[in-house]
């Protein structure tokens, strides 16, 4: 038995009704416009966000904190040995042999590295005081490790070596305490005595918390703050691939036994909440397309309703059920690579809707655009879910009608 | 010897009614030869058509067996019944049943493509000869609603000639239809008979019953009356035989 009038029947019945067509597709062309939409837009917020703070932080740091509880002298000299009588170090241990470790990881590590100093500190500003830390760095490295050269809104990082105890602020803090390039401010160390910094440079990272908090200055400042020369207690990586910081933390924690932390588990707070939103994104997604595949339901429905006298006569003349029920769930078809392509347009066309509304960033401070991502992995996965619940809405009717037992409607008719 | 190309043995349909189960045909025997024009008339209600849905494989029966062309048809799937209508059987309802989106030449090339073994060209060529030696050679591209009931009617017969069926079933074939039209059919349909298909009909027309080779009359779903018409096969244009 040929299928040749599977796909004749099938195209007669959509280009005769055309407006029960129109509005199957202009159901289905809905759904997948507004699922690109919502996709593009969830999807590239979060890849603007993230890339942001892969630009405003280390990928990994090393801090100096173990891994594992050192070994004491009496421990490794006896099986068994007590200890008590621990007290808080009033010094932190920092990373010894700084150096030895970094000349180990270099050799291997895909990205640049460099030592660093990192200090909590308040800095005044008449009665008020914030809170701050103190990352002490070297200029000539940053440049390989950190954006922080080219988020530079006045003075340059070098600008660290004119003064003494010279100091780089964030454009929010500096907004707070009215502080500008030439200022002074007063830095107070959590023990120590207070000192003056000039500032010779203000930077935008475009991560708020970061551009009031953070404070850069060289490190020898910086170890002076926290009263101890010889300091480096942190280590701050900018790899190749930032999205490999996971697995090499465990590598570089692994070989130095310092913890090593990627910028995923920095930030796991906020990178939970896009899992979160994604969930929530899917479901509005699911929906969308759950009521586009009604829409075909429905009309494939109401054609096999109003067709039951031809499909009654199709079968006595001896088109088999399986014939019957793939003409209706071609119909279903075509309306779907109708609709879809035509969903595509319209997602693009409401992406870039999207993309000229602006906002203010509360996180980034700033006023942006919406981010679009636009991924042509949206396109066909969506196409394709589409076309899937359009052929499986018109499943049952299509069943449906090619049950229809030709004597009860032969008989009804005549 | 007689081919027989239809048979029922101790054929029974029954359906539920208000007060249980009724047979609709009850112990039916007939046998239908090869190239006969039969005739099942009867009341309204008294299982004739019912008779003719059964042989023509469109219902199945609670008891008894329907032979076609020799083949049991009791233990048939669905899909086999259905490929055996295909290929053998032609039918021909009260209502036309063309389908509108199409025009007179497609719908009775429909049939052909379900079957699927001529290339567009022939099966085009097939149904424009069916059409023209029915008389509507002018009618090929109109659809049903712009033909008249008897051309409606014409065309359904052509789509039942589509697949060179042996046996061409017609149910009241000529009850929507004026007189005219009603000769015509009916005249159609004998040249059928005569080109060696065999045709039933069923009707309730007795003068039109009159015509075939043999009536049989039922009644309360069991043959009442068997009569062989002697002078019934008057001479006929020629249907095409494509």
């Amino acid at each position: 038995m040929g299928t040749g009038p599977l796909f004749f029947i099938a195209w007669a019945h959509v280009t005769t009704r055309l407006r029960q067509t129109l509005i199957g597709i202009i159901g289905v062309a809905t759904g997948v416009g507004f699922t690109i939409m919502i996709a593009g837009v969830m999807q590239g917020n979060q890849r603007r966000f993230v890339s942001t703070l892969i630009d405003a932080m280390p990928h990994i740091t090393i801090t100096d904190e173990r891994t594992s509880t050192a070994l004491q002298p009496a421990e490794q000299l006896y099986g068994a040995a007590q200890r008590s009588g621990f007290t808080a170090a009033d010094k932190r241990a920092g990373i010894s042999n700084a150096n030895l470790v970094l000349s180990s990881l270099r050799p291997w590590l895909p990205g640049a590295i460099t030592p660093s100093v990192k200090v909590t500190a308040m800095v005044n500003s008449g009665s008020a005081r914030f809170g701050v830390t103190v990352t002490g760095i070297d200029p000539r490295q940053e440049e390989s490790v950190s954006k922080l050269a080219s988020q530079m809104l006045g003075g340059t990082i070098y600008d660290l070596a004119r003064g003494s105890n010279a100091v780089i602020i964030g454009q929010t803090l500096a907004t707070k305490i009215g502080a500008r390039v030439g200022s002074t401010l007063t830095i107070t160390p959590g023990s120590g005595m207070p000192v003056s910094s000039p500032v010779v440079g203000i930077y935008r990272s475009g991560v708020r918390d970061v551009d009031e908090r953070r404070i850069y200055s060289l490190m020898r400042t910086a170890q002076m703050l926290a009263g101890q020369p010889d300091l480096v207690n942190e280590m701050r990586i900018q790899l190749d691939d930032a999205f490999g910081a996971r697995e090499l933390a465990d590598q570089i924690q692994g070989q130095t036994g310092y913890r090593a932390i990627p910028w995923q588990e920095a930030n796991a707070d906020l990178l939970s909440t896009f899992k979160v939103q994604e969930t929530i994104t899917n479901v509005i997604m699911a929906a969308m397309l759950l009521a586009s595949t009604f829409a075909i339901y429905s009309i494939i429905s109401t054609i096999t309703n109003e067709k039951r006298n031809d499909i009654a006569i199709m079968k006595s003349l001896g088109m088999k059920e399986g014939l019957v029920q793939g003409i209706f769930i071609v119909e279903a078809g075509i309306i779907g690579l109708v609709g879809v392509p035509v969903g595509w347009g319209i997602g693009y066309l409401l992406c870039l809707a999207m993309s000229q509304i602006k906002y203010s960033n509360p996180i980034t401070e700033g006023v942006q655009s919406i981010a679009i991502y636009y991924s042509p992995t949206h396109y066909a996965v969506i196409g394709l879910i589409t076309l899937g619940c359009c052929l499986m809405s018109a499943f049952l009717p299509a069943r449906k009608a090619s049950r229809v037992h030709p004597v009860d409607i032969i008989r009804g008719a005549s | 010897m007689t081919e027989i190309v239809v048979q029922t043995v101790g054929l029974v349909r029954r359906v539920e009614s208000g007060d249980g189960m009724a047979a609709i045909v009850n112990g039916i025997d007939l046998a239908v030869a090869k190239g006969e024009f039969l005739a099942i008339t009867g009341p309204s209600g008294s299982g004739k058509s019912s008779l003719l849905y059964l042989m023509g494989l469109l219902d199945a029966p609670t008891e008894g067996e329907i032979f076609i062309c020799g083949q049991p048809t009791s233990a048939m799937s669905d899909s086999e019944r259905a490929e055996l209508r295909l290929s053998t059987l032609g039918f021909v309802f009260q209502f036309h049943f063309l389908l509108p989106e199409f025009t007179a030449l497609e719908n009775v090339m429909l049939p052909m493509r379900t079957l699927g073994r001529l290339s567009m060209d022939e099966m085009r060529e097939k149904a424009a000869t069916l059409l023209t030696s029915l008389g509507l050679g002018e009618q090929l591209a109109r659809k049903p609603n712009q033909l008249s009931g008897g051309q409606r009617q014409r065309v359904a017969i052509a789509r039942a000639l589509a697949n060179d069926p042996t046996i061409i079933m017609a149910d009241e074939p000529t009850g929507n239809l004026d007189t005219a039209s009603t000769d015509q059919v009916f005249a159609i349909l004998r040249d059928v008979a005569n080109s060696g298909r065999t045709v039933i009909v069923v009707t309730h027309d007795v003068s039109l019953a009159a015509r075939a080779d043999r009536r049989v009359s039922v009644v309360d779903g069991k043959i009442a009356e068997a009569l062989v018409n002697e002078r019934a096969k008057a001479p006929a244009a020629q249907i095409a035989r494509a």
